[in-house]
């Protein structure tokens, strides 16, 4: 039972990276995106591939998460100008493309066999195989609260102000000087790198990678997860990645798994998803307001001050 | 040479012309107003000046450079910014971040953009602050000032269409488009709207105005153009436009005072 | 057989893969056309409608020969099937959409997107993950007409799907309940001044749309068996149709349909595209459509007021 709930908090980080760049995406930029299974699928092989060739941990991660960005770019450049739920349908298509791809390209990715037996990862020296779950866990925390820390951030910079005002109404924000089409990408590369990342994770955890871990789903459950914590807010999303974890392994975690049909926890994302948007659309925790605090205090001193 | 000029803008619609080969005009300095019955095409020509809709043809030139079909941002970047008939506020966001959003482009003072990205990174307090105090005098051109952490969408109308030419000026425009600025005010409201034209006047910005209330054009407007079926049929001095016989047959019909109450 | 009746042949197929998208397109198209959303688990509805139309037959049909009474239960599970999914569109609507009319647009599609979850994850609960099959009421061996080989299920689809389409337009065209829901489309606004009841006409148009797509499901179910996935594929397909007929139109979304069976079909079969890409056609065509002519071959063109 401890070992799963271990397990719950190793994907709960995994999810909590595409949540993170879901939460750039949709939660700040307003921007829709049905893509995270695909970003998710081009970290994962990156890793997969590169750690066979025998590259290192350390030169795999910014790889992955590098051609995430640029398949955003590649996705991003020509959809995003669609509106709401367009560039839903658009990105999806996406998706499903790339695991078109991912399944055909036998050479390079094996087809719908996928690629196993990656080897283990070793990090300062230290193995952090998933044999080895403290070390693994502990390398993800860390990586976590790294980018998270640089996401809030970059939140509360101009960029972020920008962002957010993109959101609430692009011809007003154009108007205002901003470069709508420039934001946007970059907001959507950044989201597709940080989505890499969580890939290059789940590759190097379960050591192996097919197309079946890239479906649809995935994006759903990355979006129900923003939802559920709450658009906009970078620490609902990694509750939420947490609750959503919970909930898909709870039969595992209470040793149930042979009574709980594997269903029952989509049928329950389904559930939360309609509920929410029904007597919570802001999510658990809401979205996080800008803080200006610190510049006020600054702006009322020097008022003073003249006075 | 005039401030900005438009050389026979035209833009169609699938067949229909909303502007019809229109020649505008504004002066450095002054209160030009734009003017014309519903659908005469006056926002259309506004959308194709400020880059969020590009002209079928004609021209558009800004301090003697061409900037036909330059984009939205590029535009508001030259130094023309602009309000929205229909109020568009960042609603979710508060009153200040609103001004602050206005501030964008002027911040990240590094000109190498890598480096302005870094920088703007790394001080992203510093920077904040600067903002911060720079929008704020705006708000208090407006006596918003105590209003400031309020939510854009829970202030008043009137409230709101201030905020929206505060945000506009935080761009320190050198010229600033307002589109219906007066829609929706009452009598007391219109005539401190009126005031606050004439003070962003005199910080030497020049104003063009959509507007409908007659009163508020006739009195503050140094220059007139007026708009029928997307096409210019006049252009003057107040006195001159109430006098035009084309206009007050095309636009204001034959009982003045009526239209006046619109 | 000559290269002609071979064209031919392909022709066939693709108009009966495309009439099928066509009948679920359209309920994507009403229920944009009115509400401007997507709605997510239409697919899902086809695939209800493809379970409650095999139980009804293989009820109906007990233990019978095959024959006439085959023909005769197979539409009346149709029709029973189509009453279902009118049933379970329009409670959808009322649980699911209608308390979010007045939210942000991303809420329905959310909304919509976790009643699709729900669906198809409740029915691989209840009739399990296995395939079910759909036998054909009739005897499926192909006819040869003039050297082309076609099947009587793709008659009948053709055939149904001609009747469900012309039906459709002359419901929208020439009744008064068509015209308030094409007036609602318009304007939905200016519709409910004129006195048009809006909440009816949004029933209406989930009811009449998951009713389309329930006769679709079936349709489809008797080549490709009943699953509880199966609606997902075909539902972003019709749904890639819709757009690229035009969404809102009804006339776009049966020439989308049509269309992109078409292109399938041709695109496996004359360009050569590997089979396993054929899934991909339909969303490189959804996306070049998007950015060549967003408002599809027969839409308007709609800009954004400022």
């Amino acid at each position: 039972m401890f070992n799963f709930f271990i397990l719950i908090l190793i994907y709960t980080c995994i999810y909590a990276f595409m949540s993170l760049g879901q939460n750039l995406i949709t939660g700040y930029t307003g921007m829709l995106s049905l893509c995270a299974a695909g970003f998710f699928a081009i970290g994962s092989y990156a890793t997969a591939i590169l750690t066979k060739l025998g590259w290192s941990f350390w030169a795999t991660l910014p790889v992955a998460a590098i051609l995430s960005a640029i398949m955003g770019i590649i996705i991003g450049l020509p959809t995003l100008r669609l509106k709401g739920d367009y560039l839903a349908i658009a990105t999806l298509g996406f998706a499903e493309i790339v695991r078109n791809v991912i399944n055909n390209w036998d050479s390079l990715t094996n087809g719908p066999m996928g690629i196993q037996k990656i080897p283990q990862i070793m990090v300062f020296g230290m193995n952090v195989s998933p044999y080895k779950k403290y070390g693994f866990l502990l390398l993800e925390v860390v990586m976590l609260l790294i980018c998270w820390f640089l996401l809030e951030r970059l939140a509360s910079s101009r960029m972020g102000r920008a962002l957010e005002a993109i959101r609430e109404d692009e011809i007003a924000a154009n108007s205002m000087g901003i470069n709508v089409t420039k934001y946007k990408v970059v907001s959507f590369a950044l989201g597709a790198a940080v989505t890499g990342i969580a890939g290059c994770l789940q590759a190097e955890y379960t050591l192996s990678v097919s197309p079946g871990s890239f479906v649809f789903m995935v994006s759903i459950m990355v979006l129900c997860t923003v939802v559920l914590g709450g658009m906009g807010n970078f620490v609902a999303v990694i509750l939420g990645a947490f609750i959503i974890q919970f909930i898909s392994y709870f039969p595992q975690l209470v040793g149930l798994s042979n009574i709980i049909p594997a269903q029952a926890k989509q049928i329950i994302f389904g559930l939360i998803l309609v509920i929410m948007m029904i007597y919570r659309p802001q999510g658990i925790l809401g979205r996080k307001e800008r803080n200006n605090k610190k510049a006020e205090k600054a702006w009322l001193e020097k008022k003073e001050a003249k006075a | 040479m005039s401030m900005l000029e438009t050389q026979a803008l035209t833009r169609e619609f699938g067949g229909v012309i909303a502007v019809n080969k229109v020649d505008f005009v504004v002066e450095k300095n002054m209160i030009t107003g734009l003017i014309g019955p519903n659908g005469a095409g006056k926002t259309t020509l506004f959308n194709n000046i400020t880059g969020l809709d590009v002209p079928t043809s004609g021209k558009v030139f800004f301090e003697g450079k061409e900037i036909t079909g330059t984009k939205a941002d590029k535009v508001c970047r030259l130094g023309i910014a602009r309000t929205f008939q229909n109020i568009r506020l960042f609603k979710e966001l508060s009153v200040i971040d609103n001004v602050m959003v206005g501030r964008h482009f002027h911040t990240g003072s590094y000109k190498n953009r890598t480096v302005q990205a870094i920088m703007s990174y790394l001080m992203v307090e510093k920077e904040e602050k600067d903002t911060y105090a720079s929008a704020m005098k705006w708000l208090e051109f407006f006596g918003l000032e105590d209003l400031r952490n309020e939510k854009a969408k829970n202030l008043p109308y009137g409230y709101q269409r201030e905020l929206e030419i505060a945000r506009a000026l935080a761009t320190e425009p050198k010229l600033i488009f307002l589109d219906e600025p007066a829609a929706g005010m009452n009598p007391q409201e219109t005539d401190d709207l009126m005031k606050t034209i004439r003070r962003i006047r005199d910080l030497g910005i020049t104003v063009v105005l959509i507007e409908h209330d007659m009163k508020l054009v006739m009195n503050i407007c140094d220059n007139i153009t007026v708009l029928n079926y997307g096409q210019k049929i006049a252009q003057g001095t107040a006195a001159e436009i109430q006098s035009n016989p084309a206009v007050i047959e095309a636009y204001l019909g034959k009982d003045e005072d009526e239209e006046d109450e619109e | 057989m000559g290269s002609a009746s071979l064209l031919f042949q392909h022709l066939m197929n693709g108009l009966t893969l495309g009439g099928i998208y066509a009948l679920i397109a359209l309920g994507y198209t009403m229920v944009y056309g009115i509400l401007k959303f997507i709605n997510f688990a239409h697919g899902d509805i086809l695939m209800v409608g493809a379970y409650i139309g095999l139980f009804t037959f293989d009820a109906l049909r007990g233990s019978t020969p095959i024959g006439i009474w085959w023909l005769v239960s197979f539409f009346i599970a149709m029709v029973v099937s189509m009453m279902g999914c009118a049933v379970l569109g329009m409670a959808i609507e009322k649980i699911a959409y209608k308390p979010l009319r007045k939210g942000s647009r991303l809420a329905p599609l959310l909304s919509a997107i976790g009643v699709s979850f729900i669906l198809s994850n409740g029915a691989a609960w209840m009739f399990g993950t296995h395939s079910r099959k759909f036998n054909y009421p009739f005897d499926n061996s192909p006819i040869s007409i003039g050297g082309v080989v076609i099947t009587p299920h793709q008659i009948m689809v053709l055939v149904v799907a001609i009747v469900m389409m012309v039906a459709l337009k002359i419901f929208v065209d020439k009744t008064k309940m068509g015209k308030a829901m094409r007036a609602t489309s318009l304007d939905s606004e200016t519709a409910k001044l004129m006195g048009v009841n809006a909440d009816m006409i949004i029933s209406l148009t989930f009811g009449i749309g998951s009713a389309l797509a329930a006769c679709g499901g079936m349709l489809i179910a008797l080549d490709y068996k009943v699953y509880a996935t199966m609606g997902t594929m075909v539902g972003l397909k019709a749904f890639v149709a819709a757009v690229v007929g035009g969404i809102g139109n009804i006339t776009g979304a049966m020439l989308g349909g049509f269309l992109l069976g078409l292109l399938e079909t041709f695109g496996v079969a004359i360009l050569g595209i590997p089979q396993g890409f054929k899934d991909a056609i339909a969303f490189a065509v959804l996306i070049l459509i998007l950015l060549l002519k967003p408002e599809g071959l027969l839409g308007k063109a709609e800009k954004e007021k400022v």
